[in-house]
């Protein structure tokens, strides 16, 4: 296990081509120690959820390096992104849940996604997670009968069951109240002290950023303050 | 449901959960395969009703070559052929005999004034071997004057004609001034060809076609000599026999070229076969909508999944799996109502419309391939869930 599970050298990025070419990340450089909790803070457009999709895989890297867990992503075939991508957490804005999947089956996906695997064994991690996080009455509830704050908490028990080694949320808690909210955070943070998690999350919200290991704020693009507080 | 596919895939059933999600939209597809099914069906039947009267006056014959005109179309549908070829043929080493086989379409009025059309066969009684077991054994009776055999399959015959020609009850009609009396039953079924038939003698057959010589019959039955191949002596009847308006085949080729024949050549073959065409399409255009729509629908929940390190052949095993469980749940209903509107049409038709195992299970692999086909074209919509999007 590399120190820095999370490592960015030189990184820029564009979006657009032509005379539409615009920059939006500029000479990123950052490492990230192993079980932290990292806060990204900027105001919006200044490239918070760009600077997560490229540590996620989730969008190509186009000029300087990403590694994420000692692997380089710039030019990584779509197979090594894949197996890279199982052994992240995402946690997004949006619960993105499967409406046709009850809250297990949700959670399951997040299982599944590995391969094999005892199916009674699955179904008992699945009900743990989501007894941890207040949702043992709604197992069995399809998406649509769940409250806003139960959906991203299904999300959250989703982006947790695998026990990934990276965790990446971006607002995680903008459609919590702020006592759940509060409380998914503190279940990340114990997380990566027991289990050494790392996660980098994008949030406004000053009561979690008290909790933080890390802080970087991001500005147009450009780093402009990065604190241990 | 959900449990055995889980057990079949080993994963959730994610396809059978989505499909089942939207119920409108799956009674929809599926309805929409059934119906493609029955289309299907309901032109294979009939098709398959029409070969089976095409061929079901071979069931008459007992012979290795018949020599025709070329400008027949089918055995019963047929030219003229002078019956100065039987003799020639006769003197061909390996024809062992021959029989001219005269062939005419009867029409009568009956009682209650309604009219019949008869496929009528003249044969020389003196010759049972050329004709089926069941015939040949009533043979000697045709030999009286103007009488026939009478097939049980008749339509439009009043009920006691057959009942009683069974219990031995002759019965007797009018034909152009000539009285002909049914004797006796037999079993061919007419189909698509006639109301119905009737074996004869070629003495009363002459005298109730009276415009018809005996000099040229529709066909000549040919058996050839144990020990010698057919096909050497359609060869040797080629060479010997003069060219030219002459067709020589084997009873099974004869029998492949009417089939052929009404299949290709005939509109109704042709409609047919548009039909099949026609189910496949609709089938092909409702599967790929609902698959399609399906894929569209979900493309935040796949690139979630693409996210969450799910590749593509995942996505692919989804789409396939509900063109599967859409082909399935198609096609059960859609046999099922298939064959009761069969029975239906036996019942008002009396035509041999029947389903064959191998055809269901043709039209279950058809269509498997054309969902896995839809399906295949849906999956094209895949590229579309792009994870990046979803932040
Ligand atoms: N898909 C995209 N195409 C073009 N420009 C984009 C795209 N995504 C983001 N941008 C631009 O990149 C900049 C950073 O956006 P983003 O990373 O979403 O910021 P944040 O998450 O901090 O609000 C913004 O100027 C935004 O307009
Ligand atoms: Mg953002």
């Amino acid at each position: 296990m590399p120190d820095a599970p999370i490592k960015t050298l030189g990184l820029n990025h564009f979006f657009g081509s032509g005379d539409a070419r615009k920059q939006a990340m500029f000479d990123i450089n950052m490492d990230i120690t192993r079980g932290s909790l990292t806060i990204l803070m900027g105001p919006s457009g200044s490239g918070k959820t760009t600077l997560l999709t490229l540590i996620g895989c989730l969008r190509d890297v186009q000029d300087g390096s990403v590694q994420v867990l000692g692997q380089e992503v710039r030019g990584a075939s779509e197979a090594m992104l894949v197996s890279l991508r199982r052994r992240l957490g995402f946690i997004f804005q949006a619960h993105n849940l499967h409406e046709s999947l009850t809250a297990t089956q949700n959670v399951l996906m997040g299982l599944q996604v590995h391969g094999g695997g005892d199916p009674v064994r699955q179904r008992t991690a699945a009900h743990h997670i989501l007894d941890l996080l207040g949702l043992a009455d709604r197992r069995d509830y399809l998406p649509g009968n769940l409250s806003g704050g139960q959906k991203q908490r299904v999300a959250v028990a989703r982006a947790l069951v695998s026990n990934p080694e990276i965790i990446l949320a971006d607002e995680p808690t903008a459609a919590l109240d702020k006592e759940s909210g509060h409380n998914v955070v503190k279940m990340l943070k114990t997380l990566g002290d027991k289990r050494g998690t790392t996660t980098v999350m994008v949030t406004h919200d000053p009561r979690i950023l008290e909790m933080a290991d890390r802080i970087i704020t991001l500005e147009d693009g450009r780093i402009v303050s990065d604190t241990h507080p | 449901m959900s449990w055995l596919l889980t057990l079949l895939f080993r994963r959730l059933p994610i396809g059978w959960l989505q499909l089942t999600h939207s119920r409108g939209r799956f009674i929809a597809a599926v309805s929409g395969v059934a119906f493609a099914n029955l289309l299907v069906f309901m032109q294979l039947g009939i098709m398959g009703a029409m070969n089976t009267s095409t061929v079901a006056p071979y069931s008459l014959i007992r012979t290795d070559i018949i020599l025709s005109s070329e400008d027949g179309n089918t055995l019963t549908d047929a030219g003229h052929i002078p019956r100065a070829r039987m003799f020639q043929a006769l003197g061909v080493p390996g024809v062992a005999t021959a029989m001219p086989l005269y062939i005419g379409n009867l029409p009568f009025t009956l009682e209650d004034g309604s009219s019949v059309s008869l496929l009528s066969f003249g044969v020389d009684i003196a010759k049972p071997g050329f004709t089926s077991a069941d015939i040949a054994a009533d043979l000697d009776q045709l030999s009286i004057e103007n009488t026939a055999l009478l097939d049980k399959g008749t339509r439009g015959m009043p009920d006691f004609v057959i009942k009683g020609l069974e219990a031995g009850t002759r019965y007797s009609f009018e034909t152009g001034g000539n009285t002909l009396t049914t004797i006796g039953t037999m079993d061919i079924g007419g189909g698509f060809l006639a109301d119905g038939m009737l074996v004869m003698s070629d003495q009363t057959f002459l005298r109730v076609f009276p415009k018809r010589s005996s000099g040229a019959p529709n066909h000549i039955l040919i058996q050839t000599e144990d020990g010698v191949s057919t096909d050497t002596v359609i060869t040797r009847l080629q060479a010997a026999l003069p060219g030219g308006n002459l067709r020589i085949q084997s009873v099974e080729g004869s029998a492949d070229n009417d089939l052929t024949f009404m299949a290709t050549e005939r509109p109704t073959g042709i409609i047919f076969g548009f039909g099949v065409f026609m189910g496949i399409l609709v089938g092909l255009v409702i599967v790929y909508q609902v698959l399609s729509t399906d894929v569209a629908d979900h493309l935040r929940e796949y690139a979630t999944f693409k996210a969450m390190g799910y590749g593509h052949r995942f996505f692919l095993g989804i789409v396939f799996e509900e063109a599967i469980i859409l082909a399935i749940f198609g096609f059960v209903p859609g046999l099922l109502v298939s064959m009761g509107l069969y029975a239906g049409l036996v019942a008002a038709t009396g035509l041999p419309v029947a389903m064959q195992v191998s055809r269901a299970f043709l039209v279950f692999l058809g269509t498997l391939i054309a969902c896995s086909l839809s399906g295949a074209i849906a999956t094209r919509r895949l590229a579309n869930a792009d994870p990046a999007d979803l932040f």
